[in-house]
């Protein structure tokens, strides 16, 4: 990497907690090796300096919810030759999104004094609702292991290695025992796109579905097996209905217990 | 005559969106806007029809850098209602948690976004080409602190092993002394913090300011007290709504509090300091008169040093719960939902985070209210800024611009925790 200049990293927030681009500050063993590959161009928590656009690799966080948000990720998209998006926000309106089933007006006049100043839209929607993504990250948080991987693939002109198997397969390979089989909790695991190695089973409770619908996903028999085991119709929309409630798959099942 | 306008469009080296507004005109200060433009996500309002153990996870999502604070605070408001109290070493490991959160969020504020500031650097990248062991030595205790998120928590960022009543598993004994070693030397690393920040140039900058925290007779205040300040409040959590109350102003999509009388006050690590000295540990009290930094303290730049204090109390603390630690036989204490109020309020690493739920007989969650400590701070924020500029309108625009941003810094505003709306009104529960 000596001679050539090394490659522009910026990392962009939307409607967000800011803790998947805190992620990459939690890199603590890594972080001073990666700035030393990529020039960390524009990245406003970390650092005052700006160098302007274009940037070879964007990292977007956070959902679009407002009438500005909406204009501004296509500056962010026309600027960059990569935009990868992170966390479940982007990836999927994240928790914000629970305003999409609802009356918006009704939100804000539950939590607003002044509505008027407020302009907001009327739902939370992922990045790519409105521009082209390269590739998606999930999570709620991401995995930081899985950010610097897909910064090395970046670096590297390779496809990041990021599997799109379930939750369960994470569980089996950690030996953890079956939460749903063997105590009854109920367990988005089978549905659930790996990335966290099944953490929530491996402290004694069922997954909540942080980091979305896996590729090939079974909601209904999913469904069908909660109500068996006596989860209410409303348990199972609250269930589906989490921090990627406006996922496909995630949606449409919340909706067929409405 | 000196006439300018300061602007900052996007602030840097804080969480979330917020900018900055100065008009000076013949050399007076006409407006000064710390304005936050962070997109709302009404948290509130969602969490309206949710069940009351979902509290912890949903609302951790306010906030990437303070989780723990909500979780801490949603929690203790549920257990409020179900008239639980956890104590023990449930209690002693939920303190042990937050010890773990301070010292992650405090080191990250201290060495990657507020010290740039003080030594003319960027970011803390810059800083690491000048000062690369310093660096390196403040990832590694920032790090010790999330281990011990890590092991209790699950993960750094969202944990998920809280619940009301007490945890999903508790970890082997034996996990948690492996993490004493290293906090040995995070104590260590937490002392030389304190000498460095000490060292910092420091502006001549001290104000009277109104400091409120918790306050607990036994110990410094993380989980539970009451609600003192300086100049004589001391209150239960339940009463907080009677003194202090929240206004909307358009320039902010966050709701800037206000004590009754139409005080600005100060909530966070300068506020706990202040009026809680006297619980530090020993060697946390010796440091701070080795770097002649006992109260009263009222310079907020100083606060990076105060930050480190907590750090060190932190550390300290945190071997202090592990040595005497006996793993409880259940993880839990079991709860059973039951209609009704409840309010808590606990200290996230910035100030005050006080949760208000109403919760039916199923535990769905009819109503909720959340004001945290940036939203506390903002009209104190202005305050400082605008007499900042007053005190120092001859310097040159550059300069007074970077100092701007750093009297923002000064209070590590965490600005997607501020962003939410209240309603002004009380509504009759």
């Amino acid at each position: 990497m000596s001679k050539k200049s090394k490659p522009k990293l910026a990392v962009w927030k939307f409607a967000s907690c800011d803790g998947c681009q805190l992620s990459l500050l939690d890199c603590e063993d890594e972080l001073l090796s990666v700035a030393g590959f990529i020039d960390i161009a524009n990245f406003p928590e970390a650092s005052r300096a700006v160098s302007k656009g274009p940037y070879d690799l964007s990292l977007v966080e956070g959902s679009i919810t407002t009438p500005h948000d909406a204009e501004r990720i296509h500056k962010v998209r026309r600027q960059s030759k990569f935009l990868v998006t992170i966390g479940a926000c982007a990836t999927a309106g994240g928790i914000q999104a629970l305003r999409n089933f609802k009356d918006v007006k009704e939100f804000t006049n539950i939590v607003y004094a002044n509505p008027k100043f407020i302009d907001t839209l009327s739902t939370s929607t992922p990045i790519s609702n409105h521009v082209y993504v390269d590739f998606e990250l999930r999570g709620c948080p991401i995995n930081k292991y899985q950010l610097l991987e897909v910064v090395n693939a970046f670096l590297n002109n390779r496809k990041p290695n990021i599997s799109p198997h379930s939750v369960c397969i994470e569980c089996k390979r950690r030996s953890s025992v079956c939460v749903m089989v063997t105590k009854n909790i109920p367990c988005l695991g089978p549905v659930t796109h790996a990335g966290c190695n099944a953490l929530c089973p491996s402290y004694d409770r069922g997954c909540f579905g942080c980091y979305g619908p896996k590729e090939t996903t079974n909601t209904s028999s999913l469904a069908e097996w909660f109500s068996s085991n006596g989860l209410k119709n409303d348990e199972i929309v609250r269930t589906f209905r989490g921090f990627n409630a406006y996922a496909d798959a995630f949606r449409k099942e919340s909706e067929a217990h409405e | 005559m000196n006439s300018k306008t300061i602007k900052v469009d996007y602030l840097a080296r804080v969480e979330g969106e917020g900018s900055l507004l100065v008009k000076i005109k013949d050399n007076k200060v006409k407006d000064v806007k710390f304005k936050i433009f962070e997109p709302p996500r009404f948290f509130e309002a969602f969490l309206r029809g949710r069940h009351y153990t979902e509290a912890p996870d949903i609302t951790a999502r306010i906030c990437g850098i303070c989780p723990i604070a909500y979780q801490m605070s949603s929690i203790h408001a549920m257990e409020n209602i179900l008239g639980v109290k956890i104590d023990g070493q449930l209690r002693e490991l939920r303190r042990l948690l937050y010890c773990g959160e301070w010292i992650e969020s405090h080191t990250l504020h201290i060495y990657l976004l507020h010290a740039p500031d003080f030594l003319g650097y960027d970011d803390a990248i810059q800083m690491a080409a000048d000062h690369p062991e310093t660096v390196k030595k403040a990832l590694e205790l920032k790090k010790t602190g999330n281990d011990i998120v890590n092991l209790l928590g699950g993960r750094e960022i969202h944990p998920i092993n809280v619940r009301v009543g007490g945890f999903y598993k508790i970890p082997a004994k034996s996990e948690f002394l492996i993490i004493s070693d290293r906090l040995k030397w995070a104590r260590d690393a937490a002392i030389e913090t304190v000498k460095w920040t000490a060292s910092l140039p420091f502006p001549d900058f001290d104000q009277n300011y109104k400091f409120v925290s918790l306050s607990n007779p036994n110990e410094y205040p993380l989980n539970e007290g009451r609600l003192i300040s300086n100049d004589g409040l001391d209150i239960s959590i339940n009463e907080y709504e009677d003194h202090f109350i929240e206004e909307h102003v358009q320039h902010s999509n966050a709701l800037q509090s206000l004590k009754l009388k139409e005080e600005n006050y100060f909530v966070g690590p300068l506020a706990r300091y202040n009026l809680n000295f006297d619980k530090l540990s020993t060697i946390t009290k010796q440091v701070a008169n080795d770097v002649d930094l006992t109260p009263p303290m009222n310079n907020p730049f100083k606060g990076i040093i105060v930050r480190a204090l907590e750090t060190l109390y932190a550390c300290d603390e945190a071997l202090r719960i592990i040595e005497q630690l006996d793993i409880p036989e259940r993880p839990f204490v079991d709860v059973e939902p039951k209609a009704g109020t409840g309010y808590a309020c606990t200290e996230a690493p910035r100030g005050i985070l006080y949760h208000r739920y109403r919760i039916d007989d199923e535990g769905i969650i009819q109503d909720a209210k959340i004001v945290p400590p940036t939203s506390q701070n903002q009209k104190q924020i202005e305050d400082d800024l605008l007499k900042f500029v007053e005190k120092n309108i001859n310097l040159q625009k550059d300069e007074l611009t970077w100092k701007c941003e750093q009297t923002i810094r000064n209070y590590d505003p965490c600005i997607s925790c501020a962003t939410h709306f209240l309603k002004l009104k009380f509504e009759n529960d």
